[in-house]
């Protein structure tokens, strides 16, 4: 009897073990950090979030931070990247190491002249694809008011299938205090871009102390 | 028109147009009267019968298998009641070859201590002889005459004073030699007291034997009562079953307590050794690690109990040679510690991982850091993790006494509740068996009750018809 349950159990984790896939209960994250004019005060928020996700995130799971710019697709704007080893006490040294590069990004941090939150999400949609996360989600630190050179192209549709987007900390501007139906606009047109896009979900979060939603579908 | 009212007869009045519809159709209804009946009759029949069949039959399974749960009851009791038999003579024979060893020992003693005995009151029972004529020579003077004589009075007098002289010192020797019997019987003292003693041990091992004889002879009924399968003998054994089931169900539950307090002791810091992230279906694989080593320990404790005969779950384990036996019981023994040294120390890592992360935790919020317990506070709960690593695994060994017990006494207790699962399935197949075939029987007389009219009518020319016929026949009668 025992040796039959030992059997089963032997072949049960030879049969899991062969069909085993990390993938699919890992998770990563790509936040977009909004440095553009005025927004760029606001930086020392998004290092309590950076700092929320380190302290959440699991041994295995992703996280990188990539700042918004002029033009943001690409690599060079990504501020820190990593994929925490499946030990935990080699994911904590990597998560220290972590928070020391985003610090020193918050004390060198500059503004820029234009805000192109869609080359951000580009590249971070590229990013978290190739991680092969089975849960994928871009947060954007930004006031969500995209502004562009003459030259950058963004106007296309772009692909975000299987990807959640959270909009965190979406300030009010001036114009918006004036006629509110701006942001309210702003936010609905970033839903139907997002959502064309093929994201999974879109959410706003504007409180930085109920940050619990952040990887919550 | 719509398509919903095509049927009716009168367009818009569907109660008319059903009762016209009705009436068109009872005359046709009357006429298939029969076959409907015998349509119901089969299709009740049809349905009913297969129930009922299914019922009987699970009824006569829960026979059978009731039968062979008394056999498996019965042989399992007679096993057992064997074995504590077994157990019995085993105590038997240890007492007799412990006790009863001594005996001839013990006999000599008994022996020795008697004859002393013996001698010493032969001694005490030897006097010293009489002076011989003695009696005759007082006799002779005493029938001397004095008659005043001054003489003779003087040689009496003589001889009294030597009498005297002579008895005293007889009285003298013979107190001597009183005293000398009594010394002989004060020194009797000591030997009475160890012959009380012998006989007090003898007693007590010949009652140890005695109680363990009337045991046996309790065990001897019960075996005799299996042998007979008696009712009585069933019943006592089933409840025993029941009892034991439920005892080791609990000690088994609290045994799954155990492993789950030791389970999560061991998952986290497992997750250092195969890596955190990996899964397996829902579980991570660090969980499954912490799993099969529990499962391991387990199982090692099983061979443990076997090797010991604590147990008797694996046979091949119980007819080894004692030699090989041993060897078993060694190597469950050095890898059960071993388990439960990674266990400890996974225990260590565990508290230094959780540590770790606090570390983390606590710069990352950026909030002050919280002073520290002493340090013999903080080794306390280290401690104490550690030491239940360590335990734990000793103490899930002792799951397979309860674990034995559990798979012997699940067979009955599954068994009946088999039978009674099988036995509630077939009177419900027999209610729905019987409940079809009413229902039909309720269609059939529902069907009548709907050609109400044209039975009236046959009803009615059947009665008139007979009534002509026995017009018809009365005459016949009286003419014959």
């Amino acid at each position: 009897m025992v040796k039959r349950a030992f059997f089963v159990v032997l072949l049960g984790l030879l049969g899991g073990a062969a069909c085993s896939d990390q993938r699919n209960h890992s998770q990563a994250v790509y936040m977009l950090v909004d440095t553009s004019g005025t927004y760029a005060a606001e930086v020392k928020k998004a290092q309590v979030i950076v700092n929320y996700l380190l302290g959440t995130l699991q041994p295995g799971d992703s996280l990188a931070v990539a700042r918004v710019r002029s033009r943001s697709f690409s690599e060079k704007d990504i501020i820190a990247k990593a994929t925490f080893d499946d030990r935990p006490s080699q994911a904590n040294v990597q998560k220290r190491a972590f928070r020391e590069q985003f610090d020193k990004f918050v004390r060198t941090v500059g503004g820029s002249a234009y805000t192109d939150i869609t080359g951000g999400m580009i590249q971070g949609a590229m990013f978290l694809n190739e991680t092969g996360a089975g849960k994928k989600t871009i947060l954007i630190f930004s006031d969500m008011q995209e502004e562009l050179d003459k030259e950058t192209i963004r106007s296309f549709p772009i692909k975000m299938n299987g990807i959640r987007v959270v909009a965190v900390n979406v300030v009010k501007l001036k114009t918006d205090n004036i006629d509110p139906r701006k942001y309210m606009g702003r936010l609905e047109a970033w839903q139907k871009r997002v959502e064309a896009a093929g994201a999974t979900e879109w959410r706003v979060i504007n409180d930085i102390e109920r940050l619990d939603a952040l990887l919550k579908s | 028109m719509t398509s919903s009212q095509f049927w009716m007869i009168v367009p818009g009045n569907a109660i008319l147009s059903a009762l016209i519809l009705f009436a068109i159709a009872m005359p046709f209804l009357y006429a298939a009267r029969r076959l409907m009946h015998d349509f119901f009759r089969s299709v009740g029949n049809a349905i009913g019968g297969p129930l009922r069949l299914g019922a009987r039959w699970l009824f006569a399974a829960a026979r059978d298998m009731r039968e062979r749960n008394k056999t498996v009851l019965l042989q399992h009791g007679r096993e057992q009641v064997g074995q504590l038999i077994e157990r019995e003579f085993e105590r038997i024979s240890a007492l007799v070859t412990r006790d009863l060893e001594g005996y001839p020992a013990l006999q000599r003693k008994l022996l020795e201590e008697l004859t002393k005995v013996e001698e010493d009151y032969k001694k005490c029972g030897e006097v010293p002889p009489p002076p011989p004529s003695w009696t005759e020579a007082v006799t002779a003077i005493v029938r001397v005459k004095s008659e005043g004589n001054e003489m003779v009075q003087k040689i009496l007098e003589e001889i009294k004073r030597s009498v005297q002289t002579i008895h005293d010192k007889a009285i003298s020797e013979y107190r001597r030699a009183y005293e000398s019997r009594h010394k002989i019987l004060n020194g009797f003292m000591p030997f009475w007291r160890s012959l009380d003693k012998t006989f007090g041990q003898v007693d007590k091992k010949l009652t140890g034997l005695q109680d363990t004889s009337s045991k046996i002879d309790a065990q001897m009924e019960k075996y005799e009562q299996i042998n007979k399968k008696t009712d009585k003998a069933e019943h006592a054994l089933a409840v025993s079953a029941y009892t034991q089931f439920a005892i080791a169900t609990l000690v088994l539950l609290i045994a799954a307590g155990g492993a789950f307090v030791n389970f999560w002791l061991i998952a986290r810091p497992m997750s250092e050794m195969v890596g955190g992230n990996v899964y397996v279906g829902p579980m991570r694989v660090s969980e499954i690690a912490a799993l099969v080593i529990i499962l391991v320990e387990a199982t090692m404790g099983l061979f443990l109990m076997e090797a010991l005969r604590i147990t008797h779950l694996f046979p091949v384990i119980a007819n080894l040679q004692d030699r090989m036996r041993r060897r078993i019981l060694w190597i469950a023994l050095v890898l059960l510690v071993i388990l439960a040294g990674i266990e400890a120390a996974l225990a260590l890592m565990r508290d230094m991982l959780i540590a770790d992360d606090q570390a983390l935790r606590q710069s990352l919020a950026a909030a002050p850091q919280a002073g520290r317990a002493d340090t013999w506070l903080r080794d306390i709960p280290t401690g104490a993790q550690m030491v239940l690593g360590f335990m734990l695994p000793f103490a899930l060994a002792f799951v397979a006494i309860p674990l034995e017990s559990f798979m012997h006494s699940a067979r009955t207790a599954g068994g009946a509740a088999l039978v009674m699962l099988v036995r509630v399935l077939a009177f419900f197949l027999r209610v729905l068996g019987n409940l079809v075939r009413q229902l039909f029987k309720v269609f059939i007389t529902l069907y009548d009750v709907t050609i109400v009219i044209p039975l009236l009518i046959e009803r009615i020319v059947k009665a008139a018809r007979s009534g002509g016929e026995a017009e018809e026949s009365r005459p016949t009668r009286r003419a014959a």
